[in-house]
């Protein structure tokens, strides 16, 4: 159950229903197992445990994680990655950031369909395998990998063709079949350690007013592993990112287009953003403007927080629209919650929408702040210092 | 024959057919489509019926029909309208809409179709990206003329990439040209990959001159690493 500090905004009531849980997949992994067929890398202690959707528990591990870096994050907004990075460090929790990883190619898979279903799952599998190498459990950075992966865990499991072609050819590679117990978001992780983040909390974010975005691939590609708490909009809607919002004691506004994707599209918004564009204006930031007037929206996947910061800029500027809400990542959210600093950190100088306003809410000095940065900025022009380090960003 | 009048008349209903055969061949297919109740929900949930002559209700529906004129006129047009976002997949019937386009995107790939051809135009670099690096953006990408609509920080973080690179403490992003760092060794094995699992092939089908250069760059790397290309 979740610890709820911040009530919910929302003007819709929600029932649970019983839902008919489906097959559960554990148990198919675990009689593949007996028969030889795969190795499974069991969740590593300690773990928390937490409720998805058909309300099975999931068992979520604090350490000894094998971070699977994501394309968008790292190259587009790489203070998402950084804030993961750094709440596990201030939590004392040990972890590889490894470069024996290679993209999901799912954001490709997507877009073009320049692939197929064996290629697509041995991509997956070898950095499992990889991750199993190290001893080490793999944590996902990205929603569209993380769904990805657990639809190929599907094909996996059911398709015995499909599973002994990708034996073969990881087999080629020196590498066995392995298969997590469970697939892991990070902001699940995020999600279960909420309430040690909200023990850390220094700033006070009670005046905050949230939009919760969350990632379709999170939630509706296979979808049984999904958090949800029946706190939480009746454990009718994902609780991830909204829980966290909660612990943290910001307040989490609905609004009526929740479901709706945020229109990355993966090849629109490379080659068609005009409707990218439009989607995320008129369906997503106009409606979030008029229903809940939120300080910031906070989502929990690479595509989106691109999508939702990227898209105003135009809107606004050549249409008028009604646009200037801040997007960041869960992560970068908490980060800033626990007191990392807004640029050497979280990074923000990457996004587009001007995030300073909240800052200033947030209580924190942004121009204090880019002043410490350029001073870093500074130290790596005159080679003082080659590259920032962990230390250096406190 | 189909309800729909042949858009597509100049070829053949059997080979209309193969491609169709090709799609139910797909071991996904029967997991995306169970029946159709046209109740739209799938519609409604879609982000690109709302902007785009495209519905997943159709997708669905010609699917179950198998409408093979249909179905190959949306093989070449609407599936690259899909979001591939999957909120479709709330289907009462657990169809997956999106997962239906899925395949037969690959299909038309695998099959070199000249629309499949046409949708991957202005993308080719994407795939060298990611299928040459192993990662699929690279903060070299962001560059003022490629991303006009995206507002006057992206000339910023081109100006000072080097520089704002050096600036994250994660070792392993201090790179412009990928994403993250990348074992060579982990790219000789993603090489593999796409050459055992016929996806080289399919690039061929789509795009050769894309296929010459990752061959390239591939083969290269394959050869000094001991392996023989003999796929």
């Amino acid at each position: 159950m979740a610890v709820l500090t911040q009530e919910i905004t929302t003007k819709r009531t929600f029932d649970r229903s019983t839902y008919e849980p489906g097959e559960d997949f554990h148990e198919i992994l675990d009689d593949l197992e007996r028969r030889g067929e795969l190795i499974i890398q069991r969740v590593p202690e300690p773990y928390i445990e937490v409720m998805t959707k058909y309300g099975r528990t999931k068992k979520i591990p604090l350490q000894n994680t094998w971070h699977h870096k994501s394309c968008g994050q790292c190259g587009h907004i790489p203070g998402y990655s950084t804030a993961i990075f750094w709440i596990g460090r201030k939590l004392g929790l040990n972890y590889i950031d490894p470069t024996d990883q290679t993209s999901c190619t799912a954001w490709n898979y997507y877009a073009s369909a320049t692939s197929n279903a064996a290629a697509q799952a041995a991509v997956a599998h070898r950095n499992f395998a990889a991750a199993y190498e190290t001893g080490y459990y793999p944590i996902i950075h990205c929603g569209t990998s993380y769904g990805h992966y657990k639809e190929t865990r599907e094909e996996i499991m059911h398709h015995e063709h499909l599973r002994h072609q990708v034996r073969d050819v990881l087999a080629k590679l020196g590498k066995p079949l392995v298969m997590p117990e469970e697939i892991v978001h990070y902001s699940e992780w995020i999600y279960a350690m909420k309430e040690m983040i909200a023990e850390k909390q220094v700033r006070d974010f009670s005046d905050i007013r949230v939009t919760v975005h969350p990632a379709c691939h999170y939630y509706k590609l296979v979808e049984e592993d999904a958090i949800y708490d029946e706190d939480i909009y009746g454990g009718q809607r994902t609780a991830i990112v909204t829980g966290l919002i909660s612990a943290l004691g910001a307040q989490p506004i609905d609004y009526s287009t929740w479901y709706d994707c945020c229109g990355f599209g993966f090849r629109h918004i490379l080659v068609s953003r005009d409707f990218t564009r439009s989607f995320a204006t008129q369906r997503k930031i106009e409606i979030m403007k008029e229903e809940a007037d939120p300080d910031v929206v906070i989502s929990h996947d690479t595509g989106c927080v691109t999508t939702l910061d990227k898209s105003q800029f135009a809107t606004g500027v050549a249409h008028g629209a009604n646009v200037g809400i801040p997007v960041m990542s869960d992560a970068q959210f908490a980060a800033l919650a626990m007191g990392a600093h807004p640029y050497k950190v979280c990074q923000l100088h990457w996004h587009s929408t001007d995030y300073r306003p909240l800052l200033e809410k947030m209580g924190i000095d942004h121009e204090k702040a880019w002043a410490e940065f350029e001073e870093d900025l500074e130290r790596l022009k005159s080679g003082e210092i080659e590259y920032l380090t962990w230390e250096d960003v406190g | 024959m189909g309800l729909f009048a042949d858009k597509y008349p100049e070829v053949p209903y059997e080979e209309k057919l193969r491609l169709w055969e090709e799609v139910k061949a797909d071991e996904r297919f029967p997991d995306y489509l169970y029946g159709c109740y046209e109740c739209g929900i799938c519609v409604a949930a879609c982000p690109s019926a709302r902007f785009y002559d495209f519905s997943p209700r159709k997708i669905a529906q010609a699917a179950a029909r198998e409408d093979v004129e249909l179905i190959f006129e949306q093989m070449n047009d609407d599936v690259w309208n899909c979001s591939q976002c999957f909120s479709c997949n709330r289907c009462p019937r657990q169809n997956s809409p999106g997962g239906l386009i899925t395949i037969l995107r690959e299909v038309a790939v695998n099959n070199g179709l000249k629309s499949a051809q046409q949708a991957l135009e202005g993308y080719s670099r994407i795939v060298y990206k990611i299928m040459g690096t192993g990662t699929q953006v690279s903060p070299d990408m962001l560059q003022p003329d490629a991303f006009p609509d995206w507002g006057p920080q992206v000339k910023q973080v081109s100006d000072e990439l080097d520089l704002w690179r050096r600036a994250l403490p994660p070792e392993t992003l201090h790179t412009t040209k990928t994403g993250w760092q990348v074992d060579d060794k982990t790219l000789i094995e993603l090489y593999l990959i796409w050459y055992n699992t016929g996806v080289m092939d399919m690039i061929a089908n789509v795009d050769e001159g894309l296929n010459l250069i990752l061959s390239d760059v591939m083969e290269e790397m394959l050869e000094d690493a001991g392996y023989e290309i003999d796929f």
